[in-house]
């Protein structure tokens, strides 16, 4: 069959940085095909040269067996190639309508014509499954609904040839998922070529066809799905040995035996109207505390109340014993909270600073403007971090935009590790980043809690909850519904009910 | 070389430097710098001088804009700062007399203080628009200046009042020393202290900094203030080398200027980074562009235009964009020389 797209011999070079070394990629029609690689192998560099943002520095690009050059994202998506990006890329202030037909609106007599708009909206939603108010503003939705808007808007455009789709499940839950496969596959039928990136290889080895390997910049190879083993696309991927990679998830697990030290944090009826239902929960000293449940509900909330990031209105907060008014993340911090968001690109690292700046900057903020870190004393935990949890490129004045997801993670980790806190919050550390870094924070999260550190854990995966917690909380619908101590008795199916039950599904 | 090229200060710079070599074209003794009765005199030292009370308001512009904000209420502030001190000043029994000028413009200061406390709290606390906010002032502050002034024009005679904006010091204009005290004292307060990397901070992601524990809100409010307090004593010079309070002239069209000699010092008008050195070279240019007009001759009526012109050259200049398509494939074919 005739490749759709083909690519060869990609170069890209950024300024002291080869991101893309003589690569080569082909997409067939009606195939789904999974770009694989650690973060930055190159594969964000490949869809962004793909889509126009940016322009080669060698190599050749055909579509349909024709060469093509863009300049610019319009050109691409003219000539039939969409893209959804992995942090959602649409406009929060517009209706939701209004960000699907952004750019080609349907006119009538030179005007904008909105019922039409609005029927053609509600149609391309429907074909998701998804029935919402189309004239709502979107940041009124959650991110996963903003998701699916994301891909209704790429897949509306009739003259799809290359469907690009970088991440669109890191923010969606399981049916979410597959309500996403239906539709990749349904594309695929009307002969669409689909490249699909995901960090999640059960999902890639669910939906891909086959699958193009890149590492630091360069192409491993092409192959099927079928015909290459999980554990040999992962050791294709990060080019170490199989063992070494067993090793780090089996240190995990022996960690999770339970050693309890004091309470430190105690939430009584804590709560807040329309976050979170009123809960109580104690972390004790050197403790992993998972919270597992569904998209939205009502772990980040939880996690944001015990930070003083969001007020509760109901019940109250022990620290050590003592009563205490959280009122803003100052106030939890000064009692050696740490909280690292989910949102890593809005309310986690600051894009325009460095990598120094970025991780001593909650630090500074706790110390005040007027007593500044020595520069020397920077330097020197900057360097400690950055070697401790393997952030590359190894450059501190090298601004933080410039780094990959997982890499951006780590120096968000690092800006808390840094103040040495006493209860560690972190939110989704793993979403979007590859296999290697997410063993890596898995493991820094078990050794972080032996050495007394007390950790409360979110994540939307399962699997890691249960490998690295001593005592499971699970939430539905927000509320905290059960607490589970994590034993042999646990496992994935054993949460899957709780966080189902009582769901009429 | 490259690195010089893409130093951020390289084009306000050259640009400068162009600026001034073209004034010695029309007039020889441009650069001639001479000793008369104990001052300083020469075009270079005017330039120094007239650009004190733009450089002084450039510079909490500065900071104002790293933290994401904007305020349009400078040059109103400058007008309450002079027609509140020729006023006092015109109250006194003994104008001549350094303490009670002293006074004079220590209460001057503060009643900036008040108004920058005040665009602080619209901003930080009420969560008001800082254009918005600060054009309230903008508005209604020639009003209060025209208020105190009783709507005239005051003029004073005040000796020690007219050193600070017409007065030497060891040969050196003092408007001069004060706009590089003013400098000096910014840059140690923002470098020196994490103050700085604070302001970019919030001003790259508000929310981000608030979660990292950051007092945005304080922060906020002190560059207000800070910015006020500078304008302040903007319009002190401005009014002391004029000897009287105009509501009207004094800062007009001010905050436009500031902002234009930020943005041409490299820092963003979205916040984060800036570059104190980048304002103040883009005050001096302002400056020197307003001085070469006169001395190159450019008629009184088409001045604003030539203005216009030199500025679009210059933001052109500096565009990384603009340069990559007028120079872009000369660039890519030296690129690709094999190494």
């Amino acid at each position: 069959m005739a490749e759709q797209l083909k690519m060869t011999g990609i170069k890209k070079v950024f300024p002291g940085v080869v991101a893309l070394d003589d690569v080569d990629f082909r997409l067939l029609p009606g195939e789904i095909h999974a770009l694989m690689g650690e973060n930055g192998a190159g594969k964000s560099t490949l869809i962004k040269v793909l889509t126009g943002v940016y322009d080669i520095d060698g190599g050749e690009i055909e579509l349909a067996g024709q060469k093509v050059r863009f300049t610019g994202p319009l050109q691409a998506q003219q000539a039939g190639i969409s893209t959804v990006y992995q942090e959602v890329n649409l406009c929060p202030n517009l209706s939701v309508a209004e960000n699907i037909f952004i750019g080609r609106e349907p006119r009538k007599f030179g005007r904008i014509h909105w019922p039409e708009m609005r029927r053609r909206a509600r149609a391309s939603l429907a074909r998701l499954d998804l029935d919402i108010d189309v004239t709502a503003q979107l940041d009124s939705y959650s991110l996963a609904i903003q998701q699916m808007v994301a891909i209704a808007r790429a897949t509306d455009i009739g003259t799809t040839k290359v469907l690009i789709l970088d991440e669109p499940t890191s923010s969606l839950d399981a049916s979410e998922v597959e309500q996403l496969f239906t539709i990749m596959r349904r594309l695929k039928a009307d002969g669409v070529a689909i490249l699909f990136v995901s960090h999640f290889l059960d999902q890639v080895y669910e939906v891909a066809d086959r699958m193009t390997v890149l590492r630091n910049g360069r192409l491993i190879g092409e192959f099927r799905t079928d015909e290459l083993p999980q554990m040999q696309l992962v050791s294709k991927m990060i080019g170490k040995e199989l063992e070494a990679l067993e090793q780090i998830e089996e240190h995990a697990r022996e960690t999770t035996v339970a050693e309890r030290g004091t309470p430190i944090v105690e939430a009584r009826e804590l709560g807040r109207t329309g976050a979170i239902a009123p809960f109580s929960l104690t972390i004790h000293a050197g403790e992993v505390v998972g919270l597992a449940g569904l998209l939205g509900s009502g772990r980040t909330e939880l996690a944001r109340l015990l930070f003083g990031a969001d007020r509760p209105d109901h019940g109250e907060l022990l620290i050590d014993g003592r009563p205490h008014a959280v009122k803003a993340p100052r106030d939890a911090m000064a009692e050696g909270i740490a909280f690292s968001s989910e949102n890593r690109r809005t309310e986690g690292i600051i894009g325009e600073l460095t990598v120094r700046e970025n991780m001593i900057l909650a630090m500074q903020a706790a110390r005040g403007w007027t007593r500044p870190i020595p520069r020397r004393k920077q330097d020197e935990l900057v360097e400690q971090y950055i070697k401790a949890l393997q952030i590359r490129p190894a450059d501190p004045e090298r601004l933080v935009r410039d780094l990959s997801g997982g890499n951006q993670q780590k120096v968000l980790l690092a800006r808390w590790l840094i103040t040495e806190p006493r209860l560690l919050i972190i939110d989704e550390p793993t979403r979007g980043i590859d296999v290697g870094a997410k063993a890596e924070i898995q493991r820094l999260v078990a050794q972080l809690a032996d050495g007394g550190m007390a950790v409360l854990f979110v994540s939307a995966e399962l699997e890691e909850v249960l490998r690295l917690s001593h005592k499971i909380e699970v939430l539905r619908d927000r509320r905290l519904v059960e607490e589970l101590e994590n034993g042999d008795d646990v496992d994935a199916d054993r949460i899957m009910q709780t966080i189902a039950g009582g769901a009429t599904t | 070389m490259t690195t010089l090229l893409r130093h951020r200060l390289f084009w306000p710079a050259a640009v400068l430097v162009v600026l001034l070599a073209s004034n010695l074209i029309f007039s020889n003794n441009f650069f001639t710098i001479t000793l008369q009765d104990g001052h300083l005199y020469g075009s270079l030292i005017d330039i120094l001088r007239r650009s004190a009370p733009l450089v002084l308001v450039a510079l909490g512009m500065t900071l104002v804009i790293a933290t994401g904000g904007i305020d349009l209420s400078v040059g109103s502030v400058m007008a309450i700062s002079g027609a509140l001190a020729c006023l006092l000043i015109g109250d006194l029994s003994n104008p001549d007399a350094v303490g009670p000028v002293l006074l004079v413009v220590g209460a001057a200061i503060a009643l900036c203080l008040v108004f920058g406390l005040w665009n602080g709290f619209l901003v930080a606390v009420l969560g008001i628009q800082p254009i918005i906010a600060t054009l309230i002032l903008m508005v209604a502050g020639r009003g209060v200046a025209q208020l105190i002034t009783g709507g005239q024009i005051l003029n004073v005679r005040s000796e020690p009042y007219r050193v600070i904006g017409a007065g030497y010091f060891l040969a050196v204009p003092v408007s001069f020393l004060i706009a590089a005290a003013a400098v000096a004292l910014t840059v140690a307060l923002t470098r020196r202290t994490a103050l700085g990397l604070l302001l970019e901070s919030v001003g790259g992601s508000p929310t981000a900094s608030r979660l990292a524990g950051i007092r945005s809100r304080r922060i906020t409010i002190m560059v207000y203030v800070f910015a006020a307090a500078f304008a302040g004593v903007a319009g002190l010079i401005y009014s002391s080398d004029v000897s009287s309070a105009d509501s009207n002239a004094a800062g007009n069209l001010i905050e436009l200027n500031a902002i234009l000699a930020v943005v041409l010092g490299g820092t963003a008008l979205t916040g984060g980074r800036f570059s104190i050195a980048g304002s103040v070279l883009g005050a001096v240019i302002i400056t020197t562009l307003d001085i070469t007009a006169v001395s190159v001759g450019v008629p009184v009526e088409t001045t604003l235009l030539f203005k216009a012109v030199v500025v679009i050259v210059l933001c052109l200049a500096q565009s990384a964009t603009f340069r990559a398509k007028v120079f872009g494939r000369f660039g890519t074919r030296r690129a690709e020389v094999p190494a």
